[in-house]
């Protein structure tokens, strides 16, 4: 049995699923990543700090705030930047937008179709208009916290070193507020959703990544922690975390212990359940979520879990900012110095890094960039021939829809890991 | 089967946030759906066909392994709309061109740099006829929604052709160079509605040169906040790294002589 899935569908990016199994046997299974470079890291030495800022969330158009915020955040650790309390509740909203946008994404167009029979969406809009209507809508009240907060969801305009060119307005956090308190009946509906569907039974341990913050669940700063129990000082990640080149692949693979890891929604939940809203907690027990969860086809389930948690804790940033009254605090003076900085955010997708070293002027000399899925990748192709083992004895076309719905479960941005 | 022109979308290099822009429309996009049969969109449908009247193309031409199925969806389409800067311009990572593509396979994946390829960042227009541009990175959904419909309805569409500051004038939002920034707003195409200085950020020009840049205006723009021409396209390039017109990349050619500079290194697309 040979299976070339060219050009898989639903997914960010282009990749190929290429499978043989023989008498039973499998003999390769991998996901190849033919994705063009456009050598982000090339081009921006010899660019200033403001246009890496700018050109950083240009890496990827789903994930395009986790990049801006980790360029940020690597930017002025690098200038040796301090940046207000306001400024840091409102980064972690922004961050809690691009994952309710991303996830809702995931959830209802690229995963969803799979576990009901069809090709897409589009069948849908007929037979169910409602739930369709009602993926649209939590879409874009996560691109519209985005744009309350920076101006815009791809590609944020608002957000640079210390800070925003300027803060959100009064009335419109105020009006956010208030429909993403009515968004709560949308996600109830999408935790039945998913309560109903059917994911496949396939279990594979493997390491789980993510960052930690020790009072609350990260998506943004923290120590970057394995499931095997090691914890590691984000700018060091270098010790850690060790890049290499797979020849099937133009996105950089990635290993801690074990020959592969995982990051994302899975991960995250798995390593930092304990710090989820109550909501997400009651989330994760309907939908049968129990960390340490080894389905990867559940990483679907977590994003829903996740989608709770940033939901119900945006209502909360907001309400307690609100609360304390928003100072006006403008864009910040910069005072460019030659050093290096590491920014780790959690995308919605996973564990990313930015590091950059900039000379006296602020001019960047080297940049170095992480992505969720290149990590992902190893721990990917693993997946995919313990699966395609799994179902070795099965006729071609389940094989084959099988791994098709195992790479989509993974959520991969191909042209971000690329970049 | 349903009369409707069938659209069908597709990417080359890029972060494909342009698409995402288009599926962010949200509910009128099921509107649109009455309109039109969306037959290919990897990025959101299996379904397939070979068989469309308009292709939306995001995305550079940076590989020749790219360039024949480019060419394949050309000679499909009947129309063929170039989606955001990448496809317009070459896009935010046009400055690759800057470097020699050894030297950024060899950067970015070591030894085995060989194993991959790598060539010039081209806009689609290098490569086959497009026959509408909408720029912008990413782009305005609004914009692709008007075009569209122009096409539905057999219109010629004339992308926006005011600049940037016109768009920042009528909003009235405050100058950004008031505030001790530089800006590429005089001289850049609009149809954005001027989201970055509507926010107190410059605009970095991802929509390019306007057509017909009023350069002696903006240099005085400029000089008033001791800028040259040459600073100025040096932030063009960005983007546009080949849009910048001759007469433009000529002037700056003089300026930088005059001071000795290093050489303009723009590279001619013929």
């Amino acid at each position: 049995m040979e299976i070339q899935v060219e050009h898989l569908t639903r997914v960010e990016g282009h990749g190929n699923i290429v499978a043989s199994v023989r008498e039973g046997r499998v003999q390769k299974a991998i996901f190849e990543i033919v994705e063009a470079n456009r050598f982000f890291e090339g081009f921006l030495r010899g660019k200033s700090y403001e246009e890496v800022c700018h050109l950083a969330s240009r890496i990827c158009g789903i994930c395009s705030l986790s990049h801006s915020s980790a360029a940020l955040s690597a930017t002025e650790r690098a200038f040796g930047m301090q940046v207000t309390d306001q400024v840091k509740l409102l980064r972690r909203l922004a961050m809690n937008a691009e994952v309710i946008s991303s996830h809702a994404l995931h959830v209802y167009f690229l995963a969803a179709p799979d576990f009901l029979g069809l090709q897409s969406v589009v069948p849908l809009v007929k037979s169910d208009p409602e739930t369709v209507k009602r993926a649209f809508r939590i879409k874009k009240t996560g691109y519209d916290l985005a744009e309350v907060l920076v101006g815009r969801h791809t590609h944020p305009v608002a957000a640079v070193p210390g800070g925003f060119t300027m803060p959100p307005r009064i009335a419109a956090m105020q009006e956010i507020r208030d429909r993403l308190v009515a968004l709560r009946g949308d996600l109830a509906a999408t935790v039945s959703l998913y309560q109903k569907l059917d994911l496949p039974h396939f279990e594979r341990p493997t390491e789980y990544v993510s960052l930690r913050q020790p009072d609350h669940y990260s998506f943004l700063g923290g120590d970057i922690v394995s499931s095997e129990g090691h914890a590691v000082e984000a700018s060091r990640y270098r010790e850690a975390l060790k890049e290499y080149v797979a020849p099937h692949s133009t996105a950089k693979h990635v290993r801690w212990h074990r020959e592969s890891y995982l990051v994302g929604a899975l991960a995250r939940v798995n390593n930092n359940w304990r710090q989820l809203r109550p909501e997400a907690k009651s989330a994760m027990k309907a939908l049968g979520l129990t960390p340490p969860c080894h389905n990867p086809f559940l990483n679907n389930t977590a994003q829903v879990v996740e989608l709770v948690h940033c939901l119900e804790d945006s209502i909360a940033l907001l309400e307690l900012l609100l609360e304390r009254g928003m100072r006006e605090e403008w864009e910040p003076e910069v005072t460019p110095r030659a050093g290096r900085g590491v920014g780790v955010v959690e995308a919605p997708r996973g564990l990313l890094i930015h590091d950059y070293i900039y000379d006296d002027r602020g001019r960047c000399e080297q940049a170095n960039c992480i992505i969720p899925t290149g990590q992902s990748l190893a721990n990917l192709d693993a997946d995919l021939f313990a699966y395609a083992a799994h179902l070795a004895d099965r006729p071609q076309e389940e094989v084959q829809r099988g791994l098709e719905m195992l790479v989509r479960a993974y959520d991969p941005c191909i042209s971000c890991s690329v970049h | 089967m349903s009369a409707k022109p069938r659209v069908a979308f597709f990417d080359f290099a890029c972060c494909e946030g342009c698409q995402l822009t288009v599926l962010s429309i949200g509910e009128p996009l099921i509107a649109l759906l009455d309109q039109v049969d969306i037959v290919t969109w990897r990025e959101a449908m299996s379904e397939k066909s070979d068989d469309f009247e308009i292709a939306v193309v995001e995305g550079s031409i940076t590989r020749d392994s790219d360039v024949a199925r480019l060419q394949q969806i050309r000679k499909r389409a009947k129309t063929l709309i170039a989606l955001g800067s990448c496809a317009t311009l070459g896009g935010p990572h046009v400055t690759a061109n800057q470097h020699d593509p050894s030297d950024l396979l060899r950067l970015v994946y070591g030894d085995d740099g060989g194993r991959f390829e790598a060539g010039e960042v081209r806009p689609l227009s290098a490569v086959v006829a497009v026959d509408i541009a909408i720029h912008g990175c990413p782009i305005e959904a609004g914009e692709f929604v008007s075009v569209i419909t122009h096409v539905l309805q057999g219109l010629p569409y004339r992308p926006p052709s005011e600049p940037v500051c016109y768009e920042c004038k009528l909003n009235q939002y405050e100058c950004v160079y008031d505030r001790g920034m530089m800006c590429l707003g005089p001289i850049t195409r609009g149809g954005c509605n001027a989201i970055c200085t509507s926010r107190g950020h410059q605009c970095f020009g991802c929509r390019g040169l306007i057509d017909d840049p009023n350069l002696t205006s903006a240099r005085d723009v400029l000089e008033e906040h001791g800028l040259t021409v040459e600073e100025v396209l040096r932030k063009f390039e960005i983007y546009s790294l080949r849009a910048a017109p001759a007469k433009v990349v000529a002037e700056a050619e003089s300026d930088r002589q005059k001071k000795g500079a290093e050489r303009w290194r723009y590279k001619s697309s013929t």
